[in-house]
């Protein structure tokens, strides 16, 4: 999609004050008929500066929304794109369905294997790297995908992955950033 | 005359991003003269007289829909753009998205009016983010000039418009599912009735169309039903975007009218097979969840009412194309742990099937299938269909019978030659 250099970057913490992130949480809240529909877009926006959504995150969501932690947390372990866990640095997100398996997906997991000795739901020991399966991304066209952090990496294979990876690897970590 | 290219007239030129450019080439035209010369049963009368019909999956004409949702009662009505996309093989409202911003929030505008709503939401999904960013970014600029808010464009229309993003979960496109996950629920599909026209989000009326349906609204109303119909055929009119993944040259989307054939699409569209010496065996023509054909069945248009003839359906019209390397019995199995993984399990009979019909093609595939097997596969997909709160078990039932009945002598020989004939030549 975009040319950006900075494609892949890490979505870690971000340093936000318990204060400053309880008021862009308002804000979101205020959008909607009823409180409780901002669940979504405030734990996405917890995550974004928290990296995972701790029970703590979760405490303070409910607060805001109205409900409990455990209602929370149904919210939490329901969505694949919430965790509880900060991931590694770069959350790669395989896509495993049919147009990209037609393509090469399977591939492109022996060499994820192959090269950082995971499998899907394992973590490179350094935290850098994450493997997740992931369902259709929506990319079938330019399959096989690897979704990294927020963006997509289309059109890969074995090799270009290798690149792909060096260069990440290569990358200082973003201030304030996790990892 | 040939075939103007219109949802897609834009995809490629980056000025349309900002309202002035997007205004360059004609934009906001049509909501200007549904808030200055048409009235919101105008608009709807129009949309119905053009017989557009429902992009995504289910083809319900949109006029008729918009005519259930009751006007001027006591609670709001709501607008739900479901930008949800997440059928395997389905990548059009993305395209829309990220191109051609504008246009979607147009047509939800527009469509709003029509239905009397003052809050319409966007429900897009969570991994489309830069498509998010790009959405925002539009609507962030409207709502700076004016174009939302209190008294809209200088008529005393008021209008709110807010993104939503889901969080990786296929069952939230279903209407019902999206509908309690916007209101911060788990996506489990509802009951129906009562039907969202009656009791929705909010326990309000609401209204809810695929992004790609919501994306026509406004040529429909600048150049009229009449253009509408004059494209594609009877029943089946207006641009469509067909989506090519698989085994071609050139995937991609292709808007295109509902009188192209299927290998039309392929060959000619799609670049043909990506492999000279290996023609195709199999294509799903509407999105993971619809029957298959065969490559001798491809001749056929691909309209929802030609589709549905054939057996199958137009579905989201996300084609996936199977060369002859393929594995039909793999194919299912990848298909199946979809549904496997994307069933909400509120249902025993899709809950426990899809994980039946996963594990069951898992062991075929590897050698450990029986003859039994076979017919089961067919059962199994008899006792989900039509079991089941909402459509995803049928969506995980209606593959499976075709591959079976479709490719039975394949499902065969992995049983007499336990194990998989094509493994060599399919993935690893
Ligand atoms: C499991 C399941 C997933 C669905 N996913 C989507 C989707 O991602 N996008 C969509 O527009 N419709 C999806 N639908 C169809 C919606 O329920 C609904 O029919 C549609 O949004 C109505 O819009 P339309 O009338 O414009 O087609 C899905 C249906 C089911 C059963
Ligand atoms: S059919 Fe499946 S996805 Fe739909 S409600 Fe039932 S269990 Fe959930
Ligand atoms: S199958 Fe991988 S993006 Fe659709």
């Amino acid at each position: 999609m975009s040319s950006d250099h900075r494609k892949g970057d890490p979505c870690g913490a971000s340093g936000i004050s318990d204060q400053a992130l309880r008021r862009e949480l308002e804000e979101i809240v205020a959008e909607y008929p009823e409180k409780r529909a901002g669940a979504l877009m405030c734990l996405h926006r917890v995550q974004r500066h928290r990296g995972g959504l701790s029970p703590a995150s979760q405490v303070l969501v409910g607060e805001l929304i109205g409900i409990s932690p455990a209602h929370v947390r149904e919210l939490v372990t329901f969505y694949t794109l919430f965790l509880e866990e900060t991931p590694g640095r770069y959350h790669l997100q395989l896509c495993r369905t049919l147009s990209c398996q037609l393509r090469g997906a399977g591939e492109l997991k022996a060499r994820i294997r192959q090269r950082l000795g995971i499998v899907p739901g394992g973590v490179t020991e350094d935290g850098l790297f994450q493997l997740t399966e992931v369902e259709c991304l929506g990319s079938c066209d330019s399959a096989p995908v690897i979704q990294i952090n927020d963006d997509y990496f289309e059109g890969l294979d074995g090799d270009k992955l290798d690149t792909l990876l060096d260069e990440l690897a290569a990358r200082p970590p973003v201030a304030g950033g996790q990892g | 005359m040939a075939f103007e290219k219109v949802l897609t007239r834009n995809v490629g030129n980056p000025a349309v991003l900002s309202l002035a450019g997007y205004e360059g080439v004609g934009g906001y035209v049509a909501l200007r003269k549904a808030l200055k010369e048409m009235t919101p049963l105008e608009v709807t009368e129009e949309v119905k007289k053009s017989g557009l019909r429902g992009r995504g999956g289910a083809g319900f004409p949109t006029g008729v829909k918009w005519g259930f949702v009751p006007r001027g009662g006591e609670r709001p009505v709501y607008l739900i753009n479901n930008a949800d996309e997440s059928e395997p093989g389905t990548f059009k409202d993305r395209l829309l998205m990220a191109h051609d911003p504008h246009l979607v929030l147009e047509g939800t505008m527009i469509s709003a009016y029509a239905l009397e709503c003052h809050h319409a939401f966007i429900y897009i999904r969570g991994e489309y983010v830069r498509e998010y960013e790009i959405l925002m970014a539009a609507l962030t600029e409207l709502r700076g000039k004016g174009y939302l808010g209190r008294g809209i464009l200088g008529s005393d229309y008021d209008l709110q418009v807010t993104i939503v993003r889901g969080a990786g979960a296929y069952i939230c496109g279903e209407e019902t599912a999206l509908m309690n996950s916007l209101e911060g629920r788990r996506g489990e599909p509802r009951l129906k009735p009562p039907f969202p026209a009656q009791r929705g989000i909010f326990g309000s009326p609401t209204n809810i169309n695929n992004t790609e349906t919501l994306a026509n609204i406004p040529f429909i109303i600048e150049r009229g039903a009449a253009w509408f119909t004059g494209i594609g055929k009877e029943r089946n009119a207006g641009p469509k975007l067909y989506c090519v993944s698989g085994h071609v040259r050139n995937p991609g989307v292709f808007e295109l009218p509902m009188t192209i054939t299927c290998n039309e699409l392929i060959q000619e569209h799609a670049g043909g097979m990506l492999h000279s010496g290996h023609p195709v065996k199999a294509f799903i023509p509407g999105g993971s969840s619809v029957p298959v054909l065969r490559a001798d069945e491809l001749d056929v248009v691909m309209s929802y009412d030609d589709l549905a003839e054939a057996g199958t359906m137009l579905g989201s019209a996300g084609g996936i194309v199977m060369d002859e390397t393929t594995c039909m019995v793999d194919a299912l199995r990848n298909l199946e742990a979809f549904y496997d993984h994307e069933s909400c399990g509120q249902c025993t009979p899709c809950r426990q099937g899809c994980g039946w019909l996963h594990s069951l093609l898992t062991r075929l595939e590897n050698g450990g299938g029986v003859e039994a097997d076979i017919p089961l596969i067919t059962e199994l997909a008899d006792n989900i269909q039509g079991h089941t709160i909402c459509p995803l078990g049928d969506a995980a039932a209606m593959p499976a019978r075709a591959m079976v009945a479709k490719f039975e002598d394949e499902f065969r020989a992995h049983v007499t030659r336990k194990g998989c004939p094509l493994r060599d030549k399919v993935m690893a």
